[in-house]
Order: structure tokens, then C-alpha cells, then sequence
């Protein structure tokens, strides 16, 4: 068969999706009766200048599409997987994008490498279900840098039928969220201040020193300490299922509902394994993604955190989800409120 | 009045260990403290505002318990008898400097305000707030200084910075529907009021803190009051609790944490010297903390 037409001869339907900027996700079905098709993607690589933290930490940052994590792509097994990735003439340097989910020549990055103001097309059949990482890849120590300066994301390959429990039951999600988590290394001057860079390649070497410690500055969600709360905390209601989507594309992690649990959780984020029941911390492999289900059962402010909390409290890896509903008393009541020190029998 | 000659200053380097005496007796070694002949440039007093007698409208801090529900403070008439002698302007960095060249107050640039490798702290700008300083570096300096001009300075209670602070005093009640609602429905009220407050209250300055006036005077002249930089005061953290009909069952008072004063009020434990790492888990933490002091009604 000539080469790129493999798709085309088997004439299948073509569906281009506007990709959304996280911690959502593009409209997709959960499970689909339709055959596959061909999923049509567009990636820009972005390089600029952001800020990471609310003291305007600043940090010359490369992205794909702009945001931190890149967007998340869904699409069900058997799809292909089109993606036309653009790397702008305003950019300095090549980029790439290997898929862990896609098959053979590095995920895609040794088909996907271009300089500034080139484009490139890649396709590749999604074979096996789960959520995978995909990041920059340009070769030597560029590779570590593009991906400790923000150019990773995820596809989520969903089974045909949608996603199961371990007895083979349905499961369904009424809300999906993605939560990318990146480790930063912000250089600091000689009075102990975080320096800003005039340009990328000025950063690179004191960067890149920084980075051989291997201890982050900033451990984020989606860019920025504080980028999922606040305001921009994720918003759910008391008896939503609501699916959340973990990539780590450097360093482990270990995720946790502050008051909640994990249903169902999808460790090492492939659907085809049962999904662990019940959980209360689980385990983002680095260079991996993972899915957990979780159904909030009472109101108020959850925290989804890092839970190595020196990283949660000290270096940002904090997201908050905001939920409304009722309280549910017989799940916890505040017996006394807090008041001075009782007498107990024993001490009369 | 201030007198119009100020004392000298304690010279003769004290000891590591009459700097931590002082730190620990605070106020008391205040009245004990002998007057050593000075080498150094005098003390100059600071730049005081006095307040007359006056009434204004004023919410305890304490945490609230009314029969099981958290409550506010009732809102009261608070009359100040006497006259209120406080700083104009924020103890700066340059003033912080002499205390620690005197042995007497701790640098700023310590172990313990997460300073990396020993960095130097690069906000400490001589003509602005000092900040990263904990309760007990400002009481030290309020010993300090009260050693150094012979007057009695000290912290300001939480009474009288609202007072002092007049206009720019924010009350911090309960949020309407935080008041009888369940666990879920009140955090989310108190998150949304934090949230509300917070929204760009920085915007221009960040957290570094900026020269004397960039915040302008109240009404009483007193500059950069609820600014970017929080205040120490002297009040401790006061749970009560009250019966169903508002009567008080119960005060426990813990000294161990202090309550600090500015754009909200904020409750921070004695020895924190990061605003950052101050407050508890939710609810955003003051921008920076530094400190003013008032001299003793008494004298």
C-alpha cells in the first residue's frame, strides 16, 4: 500500500476537533456505536514567556497550544489519530511530539521534528485503550528541557463500549477534568531572588543546572501555583461522578482527595486492567498518566493535592475542587464544637 | 510628650545571651534594662501619631461558638478613654537593622524565614517595611527600643490598631450565609469571601514591600494602613464559646499564636516569620508581615 494512504483506502470518516484548554476537555461520547474514524487534531508549539506563581515568578515556557498542560485528546480505540503539528516562524527553536500511545518511530517524534515556521502531519491508529502521555522530544538535553519547561499533555484512547469496572459493569463520568502536573526549576539569583530570562537560550544553562539537582522549584497543576483555585477552582455538585485525568511527565506523584476517596482508579491509566476500588492515595508513575472516578458525596471545598504535601503546601501542587450540595449528616456530624478541655470520669 | 532629647543608646555589644534574655522576658526586661554609654548614633524617636479619646464601632477577634455553631463577635461600642500614641509609618528595614547591629533583635536574612543557601533577604530595602520578622522579633525590637529611648514601646493591642487604623479597619464577620449552615455550605462561604477580598489585592505591588506612603495616610495621618505589609499585634488567639442565648461559657486563649492586623485579620503562631506559611489551611495568608508600635497609654 503507498505510503500515508493506509487510512484513506479504508474511506473512513473524518471528525476535527477544536481542542479546549484545561483543566477541560473537548466534547467526545463515552462509549460510541460508530466505526472508527480519522480524528483530526492541530498542535502549535508556543514558545513564551509566563508566570507560575503569585509572586510573578517569571518563566520562559514552551507549550503546545499556549497552556500548560497541552489539551487532552479523546478518541476510541481503533480511531485514528491525525495530527498536524505547526511550529510558528516567531519560534527559536525545533519541536516534536512523541505519543505514548501511538506505535513505533519514537511515538511519532522521529516523523515529527521541525524548525520554526514549518508544519508536519503525523497519523497513527490508536490500538490500545487508556489515558497516555504525549511531550516534546527533540533529542539530547533539549528533550528534559521543552518537557521541564511545559510541553507535555495526554491522549485518552477510550474503549469502544466505554469504561468498565472490575466485574465488567458500565461506568460513566457526568463530569471529565484533566489535571497536568509539572515540576518547574526556576534559577535564583545571588540574593536568593528567581531570575527572569531575557530570552529561552539565555535560560537554558542555568536551567539546565538547576534541573541536574533534580529538585523542582514549583510542582504545579496546569501551569501555575493556584492555576485550580480560587476563582478557577473545578467546579462539581454533591452525586456527580467526576473523572479525573493525572499526567506527569518528569517525576512521581501521588494524588489524593482531601476528604474524598478514589472509586475507581485506573493507576497506571489503561483501561484494559481492572480498576482499583476504594483507594485514599494513589500513584502517577512519571512519564505517565492515570485516571481516577469519584462520585463527591458531601459539599465544600475538596483539595486534590500531591500528597507528599511539601510539594502540595510548599511548592503548589494544590487543585480545588468546589462542591455544591446538601450535607450529609450520618456520613459526618461535628459532635461538640471546639470549646475548653473536658473532665473526663477518670480524672474526677 | 516625647521628650525632646532622646536617650542614648546601649552600646557596649551585648552578649548573645542578654539579646535571647531579652527576646524572652519581652516587655518586662523593659523596665529592668540599665543605660550603657553609646558610641553610636543615637536613637531617634519615631515619628508618632497621637489620637484623642474617641468611640468607634468594633468586632472581638475571638473565633465564636454560639451553641454549636460558629457565630461572629457581637459589634460594639468600644470607647478609647485615653490618647493613643502610635508609629506614623511600619518599623522599616533600615530601623530593624539597628536592633539586630545592636545585638538585640535577630537578622532577617535567619534560618528560620526559608532563605535559601543562606541567601540575604533582597526585599529588605532600608526605606521600606521590614517583613519576614515573627511576633517575637518585633517584641524584641519593641524591647529594644524601649531600652534605647527610655519609653515604654510595645505592640498595639488588636483595640487599639482598629482604632488607630479607623477607616482602613476591616470588619470580619461571618459571611451572612456561612451563619447556620452546614460544614459543606459554610467553607464554600468563606471561600467565596476570601476569594472575593483577594481578587487583585496586590495588583501593581505584589508582595514586595514598597517605600514609606506608597499607600497613602488615613485619617488620622497613620501611612500604608491595610497596605501589602500586615501588622503584629499583641492580641493572642481567643475561642469562645457562648450558650443559646449568648451568654459566655467558656474563653480558652492561646498566646502561643498572635493575631495580625491589615487588610483582614489573620491569626499567625508567635515564632512565623513568612506571612506566606502564616493563617491556617484555607483562607489565603497575608502578603507580607512587618509591625508598629504604640507607646504605653501609661505614660
Amino acid at each position: 500500500m503507498p505510503a500515508a494512504a493506509a487510512a484513506e483506502a479504508l474511506n473512513l470518516p473524518r471528525q476535527k476537533i477544536e481542542l479546549v484548554a484545561p483543566p477541560y476537555v473537548h466534547a467526545h461520547e463515552q462509549a460510541t456505536t460508530a466505526g472508527p474514524k480519522i480524528m483530526e487534531f492541530r498542535l502549535v508549539a508556543e514558545e513564551k514567556q509566563i508566570v507560575i506563581d503569585d509572586e510573578g515568578t517569571k518563566l520562559r515556557a514552551m507549550t503546545f497550544n499556549g497552556s500548560i498542560p497541552a489539551p487532552l485528546m479523546v478518541v476510541h480505540e481503533g480511531d485514528y489519530v491525525e495530527v498536524t503539528l505547526v511550529n510558528p516562524a516567531s519560534n527559536t527553536m525545533p519541536h516534536n511530539i512523541d505519543f505514548h500511545s501511538a506505535t513505533g518511530a519514537s511515538g511519532g517524534g522521529d516523523l515529527t521534528l521541525i524548525g520554526p515556521g514549518e508544519q508536519v502531519m503525523l497519523r497513527w491508529k490508536a490500538t490500545r485503550t487508556g489515558v497516555f502521555i504525549y511531550h516534546c522530544i527533540p533529542g539530547g538535553p533539549m528533550v528534559p528541557w521543552h518537557i521541564a519547561s511545559g510541553m507535555s499533555g495526554a491522549v485518552m484512547v477510550l474503549p469502544r463500549d466505554g469504561l468498565k469496572d472490575g466485574a465488567g459493569k458500565p461506568l460513566s463520568y457526568d463530569r471529565v477534568y484533566y489535571l497536568g502536573e509539572q515540576d518547574f526549576y526556576v534559577p535564583r539569583d545571588a540574593k536568593g531572588k528567581f531570575k527572569s530570562y531575557t530570552t529561552h537560550v539565555d535560560a537554558f544553562a542555568d536551567t539546565m543546572d538547576l534541573m541536574h539537582k533534580l529538585i523542582p522549584t514549583h510542582v504545579v497543576f496546569n501551569g501555575a501555583v493556584g492555576a485550580l483555585t480560587g476563582k478557577n477552582a473545578m467546579p462539581a455538585k454533591v452525586g456527580e461522578r467526576v473523572l479525573i485525568i493525572h499526567s506527569q511527565a518528569d517525576r512521581d506523584s501521588r494524588p489524593h482527595l482531601v476528604g474524598g476517596h478514589g472509586d475507581y482508579v485506573w493507576e497506571t491509566g489503561k483501561f484494559a486492567n481492572p480498576p482499583q476500588t476504594d483507594l485514599e492515595t494513589w500513584f502517577i508513575r512519571g512519564g505517565s498518566a492515570g485516571a481516577a472516578l469519584y462520585k463527591f458525596l458531601q459539599p465544600g471545598i475538596v483539595a486534590y493535592v500531591n500528597h507528599n504535601m511539601i510539594e502540595a503546601f510548599e511548592l503548589g501542587a494544590t487543585a480545588h475542587f468546589r462542591v455544591e450540595g446538601p450535607w450529609n449528616e450520618d456520613l459526618m456530624t461535628q459532635v461538640r464544637a471546639p470549646g475548653p478541655l473536658q473532665k473526663t470520669n477518670l480524672e474526677r | 510628650m516625647p521628650p525632646s532629647t532622646p536617650p542614648t543608646l546601649a552600646s557596649q555589644a551585648p552578649s548573645w545571651a542578654l539579646a535571647l534574655l531579652v527576646v524572652l522576658l519581652g516587655l518586662a526586661a523593659v523596665a529592668t534594662a540599665n543605660r550603657l554609654s553609646s558610641a553610636q548614633a543615637p536613637i531617634a524617636l519615631p515619628d508618632l501619631v497621637e489620637l484623642g479619646p474617641g468611640a468607634f464601632r468594633y468586632r472581638d477577634p475571638a473565633d465564636v461558638w454560639r451553641d454549636g455553631q460558629p457565630t461572629s463577635a457581637p459589634l460594639q461600642s468600644i470607647r478609647i478613654a485615653g490618647r493613643l500614641r502610635i508609629m506614623r509609618h511600619q518599623v522599616t528595614a533600615a530601623d530593624y537593622q539597628r536592633c539586630v547591629k545592636a545585638q538585640a533583635c535577630l537578622a532577617i536574612d535567619g534560618a528560620i524565614d526559608g532563605a535559601i543557601d543562606g541567601a540575604i533577604d533582597a526585599d529588605a530595602t532600608p526605606d521600606r517595611p521590614v517583613v519576614k520578622v515573627s511576633w517575637r522579633d518585633a517584641d524584641a525590637y519593641a524591647a529594644w527600643l524601649s531600652r534605647s529611648t527610655g519609653l515604654p514601646f510595645r505592640l498595639p493591642t488588636d483595640r487599639e490598631w482598629a482604632y488607630a487604623a479607623g477607616s482602613r479597619f476591616a470588619d470580619d464577620a461571618e459571611p451572612a450565609d456561612a451563619q447556620g449552615a452546614d460544614p459543606g455550605r459554610r467553607v464554600l462561604a468563606r471561600y467565596d469571601k476570601d476569594v472575593d477580598r483577594n481578587a487583585g489585592r496586590d495588583a501593581g505591588f505584589g508582595k514586595t514591600p514598597q517605600p514609606i506612603g506608597t499607600f497613602g495616610a488615613n485619617e488620622h495621618g497613620l501611612l500604608d494602613v491595610a497596605g501589602n505589609v500586615w501588622e503584629w499585634t499583641d492580641t493572642c488567639f481567643v475561642r469562645t464559646t457562648l450558650d443559646a442565648l449568648g451568654a459566655v461559657e467558656a474563653n480558652v486563649v492561646n498566646c502561643g499564636v498572635r493575631l495580625v492586623e491589615g487588610r483582614h485579620r489573620a491569626y499567625m503562631p508567635d515564632f512565623i516569620r513568612d506571612a506566606r506559611a502564616g493563617g491556617c489551611s484555607v483562607g489565603t495568608p497575608p502578603s507580607a508581615v512587618g509591625f508598629r508600635l504604640v507607646l504605653d497609654a501609661a505614660r
